[in-house]
């Protein structure tokens, strides 16, 4: 099977549709390891990358005012057991344009496997982009995910990001995203994680509302259950008069596991507002008591259950 | 215990945080039949329902629950669901991200998309409006009660506890969920009916009359209402020494 054949295979675990990769109408960039495997850009997506010893740098260039008919696909991943892979994109989203872009990061045989990832973003006066980030770590457990990013949007931006990791074991995650907003930009953060076993999740995120009425909010969706660990630390500050930002966590924990969650809240403007809400628990005995009466059993409901959570 | 007799309850005791709620409930449902529960807020119906269903912190201290002749006083919730009993919770649970078709399809044992419409036709709502929507806190009380009995119709249980269908919902709906519950037993299914409305009691076949934990009248669903209207509304008992009734 040739390294393009292996990524595709994994990019399907990871929830992906390999047909998008292969598409010329699609623009989509394909890294295994450290080795770049495709590059398609189409009209208004410029794609430049670096092969480097441990991984990949690249710059997405979307050109002002750009639509695009198909969401940009990303497909990042490690098909052997062990190893590192750094990954350093730049994205620079043109004044005016609106695109989605879907990436796909799939480590599918991590043994003893670490990913790094330091993104920076650039979102242009007026532009929308939307990045929905799914991941597959696979069954054992034996990788470290580190998603790092620093974004920027400029007036009226948008920038709406969605990270998905519920599907086989986490391993050790930690993500860290700096956001700063200008005015009236509007910045989205949703984090769905699921850890089991001895997993370790930690979701770091700041949002900085620096000009007159821009919005943030921050939202995370985490189950641990077994011995797993998660901590949340959300922050946004409202740093100018109409911001507003709001924090919204909800975990749920079963057996052994521990779930934290730190919100904090600056506010230096007095027409700014700043909200967070929290809830950390078990699943709720009649939700539990309702599946059950439909003849699940106790562990099929639990995992109904959270699954639910996290879709939302 | 008589041969056509789905479920039997003997002599169930249950205490709960120190007070008596169930004391000694004697009841007989016949296969195929819908039997009605009726007795006024706080007189032990929805504990009993609980508690035939197998819900945690309801296990009876005395007495035991006959299903199909099997005793499943000790069977699981899940257990019991799987011989075919199901239950209607009175203020159905919310379950963020889920989906209705997926709700109602949970408890099917061959899901068809076919089955899953009908059921919520069945309640009157209408599929293309509701399969896509989640029964979170988007949907009124309500609607997420229509839901709950659609899920239990879509079932085809064995013997189906509907505990107050009837609250929550506008008066004209009523009649809809009287032609759900006809429409269940005509396709087999038991009915163990519970209610604090005597019209409700119409839809049944046979009846019951619950006070303070104890059935104290069975028979003709016009009798048992008829008693409940003179005596219960206002009440008789509730106030009183139980060796007071008569």
């Amino acid at each position: 099977m040739s390294d393009f054949q292996a990524i595709l295979k994994a990019y399907e675990q990871a929830g992906g549709d390999p047909r998008f990769l292969r598409s010329p109408r699609v623009a989509s960039l394909v890294v295994s390891g450290n080795k770049v495997l495709g590059a398609n850009e189409v009209p208004g997506v410029k794609m430049e990358a670096e092969e480097l010893p441990n991984g990949v740098r690249a710059r997405i260039e979307v050109a002002p005012n750009t639509r695009l008919d198909y969401p940009v696909h990303l497909c990042f991943g490690v098909i052997p057991a062990e190893g590192i892979q750094e990954i350093y994109p730049e994205f620079e989203i043109g004044e005016g344009a609106k695109v989605e872009f879907i990436a796909h990061c799939t480590f599918p045989n991590a043994l003893n496997l670490k990913h790094v990832m330091e993104a920076e973003v650039h979102v242009g006066v007026g532009a929308t982009f939307e990045y929905a980030e799914t991941h597959y770590h696979g069954p054992h457990g034996g990788i470290e995910v580190l998603p790092k990013a620093k974004i920027k949007v400029d007036e009226r931006g948008r920038y709406i990001s969605t990270f998905t990791l519920t599907h086989g074991r986490v391993g050790r995650l930690a993500i860290d995203y700096e956001v700063d907003v200008a005015a009236r930009g509007v910045t989205e953060l949703t984090t769905r994680a699921y850890g089991t076993s001895d997993d370790a999740i930690s979701v770091q995120e700041t949002v900085r509302l620096n000009g007159e009425g821009a919005r943030g909010l921050t939202k995370t969706r985490v189950a641990v259950c077994d011995q797993a660990t998660s901590e949340v630390l959300t922050t946004a500050e409202g740093n100018a008069p109409e911001a507003r930002g709001h924090m919204d966590c909800t975990e749920i924990v079963r057996g052994k596991a521990v779930a934290r969650n730190v919100p904090i809240v600056i506010v230096r403007d007095d027409r700014a507002r700043v909200t967070h809400e929290a809830a950390i628990g078990s699943v709720a005995k009649k939700e539990l008591e309702t599946l059950m009466a439909r003849g699940l059993e106790e562990k099929e409901a639990v995992d109904v259950i959270i699954r639910g959570m996290l879709a939302k | 215990m008589q041969k056509d007799t789905l479920l039997q309850v003997e002599d169930l005791h249950l205490t709960r945080n120190g007070k008596e709620i169930l004391r000694g409930v004697n009841l007989a449902v016949r296969e195929g039949s819908i039997h009605c529960l009726l007795g006024r807020n706080g007189s032990g119906k929805s504990t009993l329902a609980y508690t035939l269903m197998g819900c945690s912190g309801y296990s009876p201290q005395k007495g035991r629950i006959l299903f199909n002749g099997r005793d499943i006083t000790n069977l699981s919730i899940s257990e019991r669901a799987r011989m075919g009993i199901t239950l209607a919770w009175q203020e159905p649970a919310r379950f963020e991200g889920l989906r209705v078709r997926d709700y109602v399809a949970l408890g099917m044992r061959e899901r068809s998309q076919e089955r899953i419409e009908e059921a919520l036709a069945a309640v009157a709502l209408s599929p293309s409006v509701y399969l896509s929507r989640a029964v979170d806190d988007s949907l009124s009380g309500g609607e997420r009660k229509r839901i709950e009995l659609a899920a239990v119709y879509a079932m085809r249980p064995r013997l189906a506890i509907l505990d107050e269908p009837d609250s929550g919902i506008d008066v004209l709906s009523i009649d809809d969920i009287a032609r759900l519950i006809r429409r269940m037993a005509t396709e087999g299914t038991t009915v163990l009916l519970i209610t604090h409305r005597d019209e409700t009691v119409a839809v049944a076949d046979t009846a019951s009359l619950m006070c303070e934990g104890e059935i104290v009248r069975n028979g003709d669903p016009k009798e048992v209402r008829s008693y409940y209207a003179r005596r219960c509304v206002p009440c008789e008992v509730v106030g009183r020494r139980r060796g007071d009734r008569t």
